[in-house]
């Protein structure tokens, strides 16, 4: 058995990784352990936040609260919810589609920087994410950023250690930004789109002044798994608009109008909206309870769709795309194609893909994240050890291998 | 007050002044390197004027491989360098010092492409922010981080400041509207961070160089987003009996969870003086004005505004002025960006840029008052009040070496003030020099340390601007 650490405290946990340091043992900080990406690699005891909970300071009328690290996602957004406010980055939750249980945390929703449709208006969680407190590697109790929406006092650390999926520090406590919740909402569908078609259509929408607030393209395969199958035969193009009722009304008669000239337009109301959003931001239609190989990749918003062309004429694939195209949920029928599809992100102009499925074995065959270019690699690399210079925590965003 | 100091010049450095200047002459296309010590002038100071000093040479490079060039060379022989883009950082971010190599971007001010499907402008560091805005508006698109000095600064020195503006409020400062970079780091190394997607794989390097202060390496170019023009917008002026009131309206506004695209502020001295040089209109019988824009269709903006015009009534608003045509709207912004200009017609000034939680700003407001008094000097308050970044303007005289002491020590009060009613000590103009020994105030040794190892990941010799931002005792040896 792997050991688990659990420190109730922030000094604790401090203390824990002073000792871990002086012992030269290795940590892999774990969350609510619902992305079944941090099985320790040998010789690794777990550090879990799961003993640092509660929120600390919440003013809605600042719009800002400040949780430590391993809040459950849950009483987060139970608390916002009494306010009317929200998480603008829609936070994903991955469970259904890793067949993973476990709790969501705050510090894991930073830590992985998961952000959802939204990301085109409100940014990703790092854009919301104000201000941390940390164990760096040699043990140190940490403080970067603050509680307001502008800060460029020093560097900004909260920037990196977002997304840094445990490599570089173990966030104890987070401040972050939060958002009123809009007034209503209303998705428009065009149907019987194909990918090049809809990448069109949702790129007109997103040049018109209506303030799209997420833009998906849902192909024929998928397109029963969303909303409880309600929308109309065929694929289906997907836009939200959000805010105050009078305004969402007079926005959606103009996207609609538009939108006529691309395909037939149907509309989902509010509740049908927000069932239909979630289910984007989850991978829904891969919740399909199979280990088959399921990419998160993050490309320009007109190259997903070229990507998964390409893809499809030599592998078998299934696919649907959120921002605008440019994320592309990516679901392999056999083996996960790493350098495949890592070659054919490159020729379409860059981006990154990451595995987030696979049977374990394969799982622990494959690069979990997209490989950096090595002086990328090298940097990220002197970045890591200027937070853990004993190269304490062990996590597949930086491979140890790399190290300076 | 003790005036700000600097680090030594490296006495090797100056020893090979002329050598350096010959190597670099090698090293760049002719007419792309000032050394003759008259025309070193321009670029001894920015816009935090009280600071001047001439710098060892200025390269004016035209192409990343040459910034690469001289940063591989400065690098070999231990030269500081200090990057400059236009030269109007109000922390003096861009000041150089005789030792120092300044690497002007001025030279790299090509938009190199604009990809509407993607809504992103790829450009060089050079490019100024408003150029941005301008090659895309006809077509219905802007770049929203929108700086006083649009004007004038670069995407180069944005990036390097993490620049905000008037309407920050909804749409972000830099880091938010940033996707990509090339960077080329101390060693000449030139590296490519994001691109034209949303996210970027591995660490988030570019969320470090932006806001970095030119210390992390040099951009050379920028892939940032563009954002369709809203269908309309109208600013609002809602005036106020006491500075008191006005603030309590705009944390009651944010906190009814309406999000206007910008709250910005003024006291009755920045109105006056902005009203005597733009003539855009405000009401002069008010201690304290808001300028309130919403923007969208013309129902969503009637919507918006009427509920900001019941909570500002709860807060015995006087005057409510909407603008009625194209014109006045730009005159009423006229004003508020000439601000910074039209107060330094009637006085010497320096501007704070402390950021406070939004229900502290009445007890700020009412502390730099208190402060500022005691000193026996002036302020005129005009800031971004929806985010809590105040901008008090302290007006001294700059030829009497007493008062500017003075203004200089207010300043620093009101910043301890700002962290110490939970804020922070800049907002959006940076630490630079201004700020760099108030920072632990702000900072315990430890988070400074960890700043300090970040950045010596990136520049091990702490060559790139290296007066600035951390205090200068307690840094680790290089």
């Amino acid at each position: 058995m792997t050991p688990i650490h659990e420190p109730l405290s922030e000094e604790a946990a401090a203390r824990l990784v002073q000792v871990a340091a002086l012992s030269r043992s290795s940590l892999a900080i774990r969350g609510g352990g619902t992305r079944g990406l941090n099985a320790a690699p040998d010789g690794a005891d777990i550090l879990s936040t799961r003993g640092l909970t509660g929120i600390v300071a919440y003013n809605p009328a600042e719009m800002t609260m400040t949780a430590r690290a391993g809040t459950p996602l849950e009483v987060v957004e139970a608390a916002l919810t009494e306010n009317r406010q929200m998480l603008a980055f829609e936070p994903c939750d991955l469970r259904g589609a890793l067949g993973s249980s476990g709790i969501p945390t705050i510090g894991g929703v930073f830590a992985t920087n998961a952000s959802g449709p939204r990301r085109f208006v409100a940014g990703a969680a790092r854009d919301s994410l104000l201000g941390v407190r940390f164990v760096n590697g040699k043990g140190e109790v940490v403080k970067a950023g603050g509680r307001v929406m502008k800060n460029v006092t020093g560097l900004d650390l909260a920037k990196v250690l977002a997304g840094s999926h445990g490599s570089l520090a173990l966030m104890t406590e987070v401040t972050f930004r939060v958002l009123p919740v809009p007034e209503t909402a209303v998705t428009i569908v065009v149907s019987n789109l194909n990918d090049a078609e809809a990448v069109a259509a949702m790129a007109t929408a997103m040049s018109m002044s209506v303030e799209v607030s997420g833009a998906a393209h849902l192909p024929e395969s998928v397109r029963g798994r969303f909303a409880g199958g309600v929308l109309p035969d065929g694929a289906a193009t997907v836009l939200r608009l959000e805010g105050l009722a009078a305004s969402v009304a007079v926005r959606a008669e103009k996207l609609a109008a538009t939108m006529a000239s691309f395909g037939p337009v149907a509309r989902l109301d509010a509740d049908l909206t927000a069932r239909l959003w979630r289910e984007v931001r989850d991978a829904a239609p891969y919740a399909d309870g199979t280990p088959r190989p399921l990419w998160r990749v993050s490309v320009a918003p007109t190259a997903g769709h070229q990507l998964v062309a390409a893809l499809r004429l030599e592998t078998g694939v299934d696919a649907y795309y959120d921002w605008q195209g440019g994320l592309v949920w990516l679901r392999m029928e056999a083996d996960p194609e790493a350098a495949l599809l890592r070659r054919y992100v490159k020729a379409i102009g860059g981006g990154h893909a990451t595995l987030l499925r696979a049977r374990p074995e394969v799982m622990a065959a494959t690069e979990t994240f997209e490989p950096q270019a090595d002086a990328v690699a090298a940097l990220s690399a002197r970045v890591k050890a200027s937070f853990d210079p004993a190269g304490l925590y062990v996590s597949p965003l930086i491979d140890r291998k790399q190290g300076a | 007050m003790d005036q700000i100091g600097f680090l030594e010049p490296r006495p090797a450095v100056i020893a090979r002044r002329r050598e350096i200047v010959a190597d670099l002459l090698d090293l760049l296309p002719p007419g792309c390197l000032v050394h003759e010590p008259r025309e070193l002038v321009p670029f001894e100071t920015d816009a935090f004027v009280s600071y001047r000093r001439l710098p060892l040479a200025v390269a004016l490079p035209e192409t990343t491989a040459q910034v690469a060039a001289v940063l591989k060379y400065c690098n070999r022989y231990g030269v500081p360098v200090v990057p400059r883009g236009a030269g109007t950082s109000l922390s003096g971010g861009a000041i150089p010092q005789e030792d120092a190599v300044v690497i002007g971007l001025s030279k790299m001010s090509r938009i190199l492409e604009v990809d509407y499907a993607n809504r992103t402008a790829t450009v060089q560091a050079g490019v100024t922010n408003l150029n941005i805005s301008d090659a895309v508006s006809a077509d219905g698109y802007f770049y929203a981080p929108d700086p006083s000095s649009q004007l004038a600064c670069t995407i180069g020195g944005n990036i390097g400041m993490n620049s905000g503006g008037a309407h920050c409020l909804k749409y972000g400062v830099t880091t938010n509207n940033l996707l990509g970079a090339k960077l080329v780091l101390i060693d000449g190394t030139i590296v490519d961070l994001g691109g034209k997607g949303l996210d970027a794989g591995g660490l988030d390097l570019l969320g470090l160089v932006c806001g970095g202060e030119g210390q992390l390496g040099i951009v050379t170019e920028a892939t940032v987003r563009l954002i369709a023009k809203p269908e309309g917008a109208r600013p609002v002026l809602f005036g106020f009996d006491t500075s008191e009131e006005a603030g309590a309206c705009v944390a009651d506004v944010i906190g009814a969870g309406i999000i206007p695209v910008a709250i910005e502020f003024m006291d009755k001295p920045a109105i006056e003086i902005c009203e005597a040089f733009a003539h855009a209109g405000y009401p002069m019988d008010v201690e304290a004005l808001l300028i309130v824009e919403v923007e969208g269709s013309e129902a969503e903006m009637d919507a918006m505004l009427a509920s900001i015009i019941e909570i500002a009534g709860r807060h015995g608003v006087k005057v409510v002025k909407e603008s009625q045509s194209a014109t006045e709207a730009a005159l009423i912004w006229k004003g508020r960006k000439s601000a910074f200009g039209a107060t330094g017609r009637i006085a010497d000034y320096i501007c704070m840029d402390g950021t406070v939680p939004l229900g502290q700003l009445p007890h700020v407001l009412r502390g730099t008052a208190e402060i500022v008094a005691k000193y026996g000097l002036r302020v005129a308050n005009v800031f971004h009040a929806g985010d809590g970044n105040m901008h008090p303007l302290i007006l001294f005289n700059a030829n009497d070496p007493e008062d500017a002491a003075r203004a200089e020590a207010a300043g620093n009060d009101i910043l301890r003030l700002c962290v110490d009613a939970g804020g922070c000590l800049t907002g959006e103009h940076g630490v630079g020099i201004e700020k760099r020994d108030l920072m632990r105030h702000q900072y315990a040794e430890v988070d400074l340390d960890q700043q300090m190892a970040v950045r010596a990941a990136f520049d091990a010799q702490w060559l790139l601007n290296p007066s600035k931002v951390f205090p200068l005792e307690g840094r680790p040896a290089a």
